[in-house]
């Protein structure tokens, strides 16, 4: 298209002047122009709509819906013994369709999953701010606060859909592949299909609570810088960093201090008799990374400048 | 933090009614607070006090006297090894419950009577149960990993000919001529030649919800008995052995059998000589890993005990002397034990069953563990365990014993097994049958778990393959084969057994009772019982012969333990936690949420004003002051310029007015409301400010669309299509703003500020980028928006853009205001007249001459003047008339100059 299509035809500011000239603004008593509430600022359908289009959104999806195949393919390609009964998760995998979706989430769990909710979050804010469109969001107004709330809780909606998303795709690729069977538990513990279905879905939520010291870090970083790579890369070395303190052994208990120390915790749901000591505690650890993170994120961003 | 304890030697006599002495050297270890009940805690064999020192340590901050010594032959105490003999290591315990009894800081029951428990591993848990048996001041005994009877550990026979009727889960046959342990044997023997320990597990035992990582570090074990003592290698063939001692494990190993005398000794050193004394509270401690003394040995002697009235709560770890010494929660489990029965702390540990279920290898490397509790040991009193049925299949076998019993089949590793006690279940897999010296029984496929608890039994036929001796040594073992193949022997233990065959040819037919074992054996797997003729770590035989052997029965009869799997106690910190985090968070969104309230401030006498800046400052932390004490007013239905060179501060203000940064000092008002960031009122203003801001990756109608939505307004108050048309993009707003050019996301951000009609319209610099037919479109937009009741706020680095479009204007420079009003009022000049003469001084003489001109000066080719109602052409005739050249003649323009003079700077 060449330049000379892009004008304004001169009706059209007649058209904006007699709209303006007719509509005269009606003034609530908090200032605002009648028809503006804060509390319906930037609804959750709308910054949906606003990630869901994106690119980046879609391919982390269609990754994930990718991955099962890709696993279980591997497996068939590489397939030695079919239906292992012992041994450890990955030598499992094949026993059922759950079993399956626990190596799924197993392989995953330390990486590729904190990486996905530190996209979600860390990306959120830091993207605006490169597009240059944060300061037409606050000055629309959104208050800061609530931008912050409907974007972290857009991004806890993404994250958990794709959290859920994994496991749900593993399951059916499990069940095609190896059957409905029984799963198998690396302590020779079997139980019923529908007990590990249960578990596996337990597992998810215990997996989403863990990661929200992920969530916490990524929106604290987004909120401090505009580079959504810096707020996206800097969690995922957080969490690689901890992982890596994490099997220093002479640092002994005070590993427990560390963010991911927790994260494999939902095995323990595979069990007949589930031992909830663990996840309570990653729940814990979980609850107070995050918290911080969070309400630090809340503090930095109420005080910000923006100026991009 | 280390506990202090005491040293003493104390003398003992050799043996009972002898003038000779030997020395025993003690530790007592002393709590915080005394007096206290003292624990007696005895060494392993190789041994000395040294190496329970961790455990002393432990015990004492708990709360107990812990006493520690060596036995005599061990550590720095003098003497000969006697094998617990009740002359003599016994007597020396009991001299040291004298001792006990004289100290003021242990608790005394009644008179010289102190409260004691006695706890020990291998040979130190044998002399507990013997101590335990023979003096009642013993109040409780925690005997761990120890035999039974010494006799029946190092000379085991698995098979009767007719079947004992003992109800437990691991009873074995304990038949009479055993077949020689030779390899743990020479090693126990070894220990006390030479001072090195290789007896005693090193390292701890894996434990439930440890992972590898929590291992702690190998603590120094039970080795080299004194501490920094190069090992004595010899005191002669017999070591610190007694003669007795010696001339019998000679025997031993020289021949493979044991004579009466040899029995006798043994027998006479082992528990079982005490069991039916003991009536002491006990705790057994055993490991499923232990090829030495089995869970068959702690399986007897909780029978005996219970037998004679005693009660005993039982406890099998994954551990043992192939598997590692109990981890920190089994110890704390001990301490717990002693605490309720010498303290009467804690609860009631009671007496019931507690096992370890080793599951397959976690990817760290450690085996996943699982507890499983029941309320008693079957089979102690009344109703014996439960057993399953397992159907073996396989017919008439034979196999042969080489001569000399070499090759031989290899089962576990002795004193190898600490070392692979982290990974006993890779030693599990490590055991090979040679082909040809094994008969194999397999059942079919399992339908279900099985979980093996104790000792199977199964009964056998074996014949002579021909003319061999009149006798067979055998070994049962009980696989546990997956689908695929793999065959785990669980415990790496074998049932050796002798067994008598009939000269003629005929069958003998025993019961043989297999290893006592732990083992989940999944559905789809398969049991396999396999008997060879060698094993390499027992004293094979020596003639080479043929056996043929058959099941007597099909039936394998497996034991099993129903119980409840512990879950560690619920932590209830961490739920606490939990709640306390929870409700912290929500605290501070509730502290947020009023602090927001509170935060609203309006003016209503300025409610009609559209802008009104009041000593406005923003100065940033490095010392830089972008915007200095900057006050000015835009009133209702003006086109405000904000004018000034780049960096003057207008960016800034703008932002200050969005509430996008916040000021260091002064304030803004729109419509009489302070702004703040988010405030309801920026509602009524739309802004462009520095550069547009879209998703790059939505089209520009999608862009405008989503943008309304966000503000959560009405659609019908956007006016989107309009807005849209002043843009004027044509087709291009279907097209991902990705692809515009500058222009035209300078357009779409101006349709984007112009949504919903706002009463105040801020513009930063917003013909940046635009055609010259686009800027005077762009003008003529703003002055018809402002002509409509809006106002309009537009801010520029260009003269003439401001006096072209706007109706007042400011001027800045770096930070601070320089100049306020109607353009063209300063503009003008208020009347003043510039002349472009060729002399101005003559000029200026001229003018001041005419009635009513002041303020006449001159520069270098102009003069300037306050006409005060003089018209300029009755000036300019004036000056004509005089001979003056003027070259041109007209307002004077103050904005430019105060511009040009900041511009040039």
């Amino acid at each position: 298209m060449n330049e000379h299509d892009v004008h304004t035809d001169p009706g059209a500011i007649t058209e904006l002047t007699d709209a303006a000239a007719h509509q005269h603004t009606e003034v609530a008593p908090d200032g605002s122009a009648v028809g503006y509430k804060a509390r319906r600022t930037l609804r959750i359908s709308v910054e949906l709509q606003r990630q869901i289009r994106r690119r980046r959104t879609q391919l982390v999806l269609g990754f994930l819906v990718l991955l099962p195949f890709i696993l279980a393919l591997s497996f068939e390609i590489g397939q030695s013994d079919p239906n292992r009964r012992s041994g450890g998760f990955v030598d499992l995998a094949t026993a059922s369709g759950i079993n399956f979706v626990v190596l799924t989430l197993f392989v995953s769990g330390s990486f590729l999953l904190p990486m996905i909710v530190a996209l979600f979050f860390g990306d959120t804010i830091a993207s605006e701010a490169s597009w240059s469109s944060l300061k037409y969001l606050l000055a629309a107004p959104i208050p800061r606060h609530r931008l912050l709330r409907q974007k972290a809780i857009s991004s806890g909606i993404l994250s958990f859909f794709a959290l859920a998303l994994l496991p749900a795709v593993a399951l059916a690729v499990g069940v095609v592949w190896y059957g409905a069977g029984e799963v198998v538990s690396p302590t020779g513990e079997a139980a019923p299909f529908a007990d590990g279905v249960l578990g596996v879905a337990l597992a998810v939520c215990y997996i989403a609570i863990n990661l929200f010291w992920v969530a916490g870090l990524a929106l604290f970083l987004s909120v401090s810088t505009d580079a959504p790579l810096g707020a996206v890369g800097g969690t995922v070395l957080v969490s690689i960093l901890s992982q890596i303190l994490d099997q220093i052994e002479p640092l002994g208990d005070l590993r427990n201090y560390l963010p991911t120390h927790y994260a494999m915790s939902w095995a323990d749901l595979l069990s007949t008799d589930v031992d909830w000591s663990e996840m309570t505690r990653g729940t814990f650890s979980a609850l107070v990374y995050g918290g911080i993170f969070t309400l630090l994120a809340a503090r930095r961003f109420k005080t910000k400048d923006v100026t991009s | 933090m280390a506990v202090p304890f005491k040293e003493a030697n104390i003398d003992a006599p050799e043996r009972p009614d002898s003038t000779q002495t030997v020395t025993i050297e003690t530790r007592l270890y002393l709590p915080q607070q005394t007096p206290a009940p003292a624990i007696m805690l005895a060494h392993g064999f190789g041994g000395s006090l040294r190496s329970v020192h961790t455990q002393a340590e432990e015990f004492a901050r708990r709360g107990f006297v812990v006493l520690t010594w060596s036995a005599r032959g061990f550590g720095r105490s003098t003497g000969q090894i006697a094998l617990n003999s009740l002359d003599r290591e016994v007597r020396d315990a009991q001299k040291l419950l004298d001792f006990l009894g004289t100290r003021n800081e242990v608790q005394k029951d009644t008179g010289g009577d102190p409260r004691v428990g006695v706890t020990g591993a291998s040979y130190g848990g044998a002399l507990s149960l013997l101590l335990a048996g023979v003096d009642k001041r013993v109040d409780t005994v925690v005997p761990v990993i120890t035999y039974n009877d010494l006799a029946q550990s190092l000379l085991p026979n698995s098979a009767l000919a007719t079947p004992r009727a003992d109800a437990t889960p691991a009873a074995t046959a304990f038949g009479e001529d055993g077949v020689f342990k030779r390899s743990w044997a020479g090693i126990f023997f070894s220990a006390g030649m030479t001072s090195i320990d290789l007896s005693s597990p090193t390292g701890e035992a894996p434990e439930m919800g440890q992972t590898e990582s929590q291992q702690p570090a190998q603590q120094p074990g039970g080795n080299s008995g004194a501490a920094g003592q190069p090992p004595t290698p010899s005191l002669g063939a017999c070591g610190r052995f007694t003669p007795e001692v010696c001339a019998a494990y000679t025997e031993v190993a020289t021949t493979g059998r044991a004579s009466q005398q040899t029995l006798e000794l043994l027998r006479k050193s082992s528990p079982v000589a005490v069991t039916n004394q003991i009536k002491q509270p006990t705790m057994l401690v055993q490991g499923e890993q232990d090829t030495l003394f089995g869970l068959d040995q702690s399986d007897a002697t909780a029978r005996q005990i219970t037998e004679a009235g005693g009660k005993v709560k039982m406890v099998w770890y994954a551990g043992g002397h192939d598997g590692g010494n109990p981890g920190t929660s089994l110890r704390g489990e001990i301490a717990d034990w002693m605490a309720f029965h010498l303290q009467g702390k804690g609860t009631d540990p009671g007496t019931g069953f507690e096992y370890t279920v080793q599951g397959a290898f976690r990817s760290s490397g450690t085996p996943s563990l699982r507890t499983v509790v029941a309320p008693s040991y079957p089979g102690l009193s009344g109703s014996s365990v439960e057993r399953k049925t397992v159907k073996l299949s396989g017919r008439e076998q034979v196999a042969v014993n080489p001569a000399g019993g070499n090759p031989a089949a290899i089962s576990n590793l002795p004193g190898l097994g600490s070392a692979l006690s982290r990974s006993s279940a890779i030693s599990s897999r490590l055991s090979i049958d040679l082909p040809g010296q094994a008969a194999v029984f397999t059942s079919d496929a399992l339908d279900s778990q099985l979980l093996l608890t104790g000792s199977s039994t199964v009964r056998l036929r074996v014949a002579r393959g021909d003319q061999s001796s009149g006798e067979a040594i055998l070994f049962a073992k009980l696989y546990d084969v997956s689908g695929d193949g793999t065959r785990v022997l669980p415990g790496s233990a074998v049932a050796p057994f002798r067994v008598a065959l009939p000269p003629d040819g005929s069958a003998a037919e025993v019961t043989v009772t297999l290893p006592p074992a732990v083992r989940p054996v999944e559905s789809e797997h398969k049991l396999a019982l396999v008997v060879s003729t060698t094993d390499q770590a027992f004293a094979n035989a020596e003639q080479p012969a043929a056996y043929r052997i058959s099941l007597a029965s099909d039936s394998l009869s497996v034991p099993v333990v129903p119980g409840r799997n512990v879950t560690t106690g619920f932590p209830v910190s961490a739920l606490w936690g939990i709640v306390i985090a929870l409700l912290v968070l929500i605290g501070a969104g509730v502290i947020a949420m009023f602090r927001r309230r509170l935060a609203h401030d309006s003016d209503p006498s300025l409610a009609d004003v559209p802008l009104v800046i009041s000593g406005l400052t923003k100065s940033y932390p490095g010392g830089l002051t972008a915007v200095k004490d900057l006050s000015f007013r835009v009133e209702h239905g003006q086109v405000l310029g904000l004018l000034g060179p780049n960096g003057a501060g207008k960016t800034t203000t703008l932002r200050m007015v969005m509430g996008l940064i916040h000021p260091s000092d002064g304030h803004i008002r729109v419509f009489g409301h302070k702004v703040t960031p988010g405030a309801p009122v920026l509602s009524r203003i739309g802004s462009f400010v520095e550069g547009s801001g879209f998703l790059p990756h939505l089209s520009g109608a999608a862009n405008l669309r989503l943008y309304w939505a966000a503000t959560g307004r009405p659609l019908e108050e956007a006016h989107v299509e309009e807005a849209l048309e002043i843009a004027g993009l044509g087709d291009a707003v279907h097209r991902r703003v990705r692809t515009y050019s500058q222009g035209m996301r300078q357009r779409l951000a101006i349709a984007q500020a112009m949504l919903g009609l706002p009463d105040l319209l801020i513009l930063d610099e917003p013909t940046n980028g635009l055609d010259p037919p686009q800027i005077h479109q762009m003008r003529e937009v703003l002055r018809r928006y402002a002509a409509a009741g809006r106002t309009v706020l537009v801010s520029s680095h260009l003269l003439a853009e401001v006096e072209q479009t706007c109706s007042h204007v400011v001027v800045m420079h770096k930070g601070q205001l320089v100049a306020a009003g109607e353009v063209a009022d300063i503009a003008a000049g208020g009347g003043e007249a510039t002349f472009r003469v060729d002399s101005p001084s003559k000029a200026a003489d001229v003018l001041r001459n005419l009635e009513g001109v002041h303020d006449v000066h001159e520069d270098e080719d102009a003069v300037h003047a306050s006409m005060n109602g003089v018209p300029r052409a009755a000036a300019l005739s004036a000056l004509v008339a005089a001979g003056v050249a003027v070259d041109q003649a007209g307002p004077r323009r103050r904005l430019e100059d105060a511009f040009l003079e900041l511009v040039g700077e």
